[in-house]
């Protein structure tokens, strides 16, 4: 299915945020990740359904002043 | 010595002792950032949020700040408050605590902030329970406006960010202090431990260094070299220092050598 990944469109396979996220080759400890402009709190990644056309947005805190 | 050891920086409700802010931009190597902590005793320090790089490795820039130092999350990227906002939520959602530096910037050449939509942020943050410093360009009114819309502190520019110019602003600053009711937190353009020195003489609460540590040749260093400004400053400004003068005023009686 198609979603919106950090603006990007791409095509996935997982069903659950908690699949999605090594499916993206990212690694879960420091991520951020909003679903639909919602935040969803790491204990509610497996719960939580990808859908067809959901925005995700995925970020993580950097170096900056 | 007894008023320095009493002298404490309250920001909202959280005291401080180290009157350094600093930041994790720029450095060589993130590893450079708790011996940093360590040698400027800074207390806090800003990181920033971003979408996350596909190649991003399992550690993060939370992880070379050692739990004694408070985070300063910044709002770097917002053009606007209502993007400012949502930064804010989301780090604080991310367990960042309830500081926040509002950083909202559309002019991309000098980066200056926009004190209209940092007002308009500020307003919102402060009502949520945040910590709120605003980073604001000089202006005597704003920072009236922002006190009242709830900020914990105002940060105004020395110069622009990552220039190392210093003082630029300094009469500007100096205005503001006088009739500040917040702490005055001089942020960006500090190049130099003697203008991080001359802000505090000034009687500026705390200064932000980010970009002066994080890129010279040993930002540990440069670290300590700032945090000792920083008390040299402060200490001169409790100390009262005299103003300049015109003329000559002699420190050694000014007869003769031997009468007259």
């Amino acid at each position: 299915m198609k979603i919106s990944l950090n603006g990007k469109q791409v095509e996935v396979k997982s069903r659950t945020l908690e699949l999605l996220i090594p499916e993206r080759g990212l690694h879960p400890d420091a991520l951020i990740v909003e679903v639909n402009s919602e935040l969803i709190k790491k204990e509610h990644w497996a719960k939580t359904i990808i859908r067809e056309g959901d925005t995700l947005e995925l970020l993580n805190f950097v170096g900056g002043g | 010595m007894t008023a320095m050891e009493k002298d404490t920086l309250y920001l909202g409700d959280v005291e401080l002792t180290s009157r350094l802010l600093t930041g994790t931009g720029k450095f060589a190597s993130r590893t450079l950032i708790p011996a940093m902590l360590e040698a400027s005793g800074s207390e806090m320090i800003t990181v920033a949020l971003r979408r996350v790089d596909p190649g991003a490795t399992r550690k993060n820039i939370l992880d070379y700040i050692p739990d004694s130092v408070r985070l300063l999350p910044n709002t770097s990227g917002a053009r606007t408050a209502q993007e400012a906002v949502r930064i804010a939520r989301i780090a604080r959602e991310a367990g960042c605590g309830r500081f926040i530096k509002i950083e909202v910037i559309t002019d991309m050449k000098y980066l200056l902030p926009d004190n209209h939509e940092t007002l308009l942020a500020t307003e919102t943050l402060a009502k949520e329970g945040f910590i709120v410093l605003p980073y604001m360009m000089p202006d005597v009114t704003v920072s009236k406006q922002l006190h009242d819309a709830g900020a914990a502190a105002v940060m105004p520019l020395g110069s622009p960010i990552g220039t190392n110019r210093g003082l630029e602003m300094k009469p500007m600053i100096k205005r503001i202090i006088e009739g500040s009711k917040l702490p005055v937190v001089v942020d960006a353009g500090i190049g130099r431990p003697s203008q991080a020195a001359e802000a505090m003489e000034m009687g500026a609460d705390a200064v932000l260094v980010n970009t002066a540590i994080a890129t010279s040749h040993d930002p540990v260093m440069a670290g300590k070299a700032f945090a000792l400004a920083v008390r040299a400053g402060r200490m001169a400004y409790l100390a009262e220092m005299e103003d300049k003068k015109m003329y000559a005023d002699p420190s050694s009686p000014l007869t003769g050598f031997l009468g007259e």
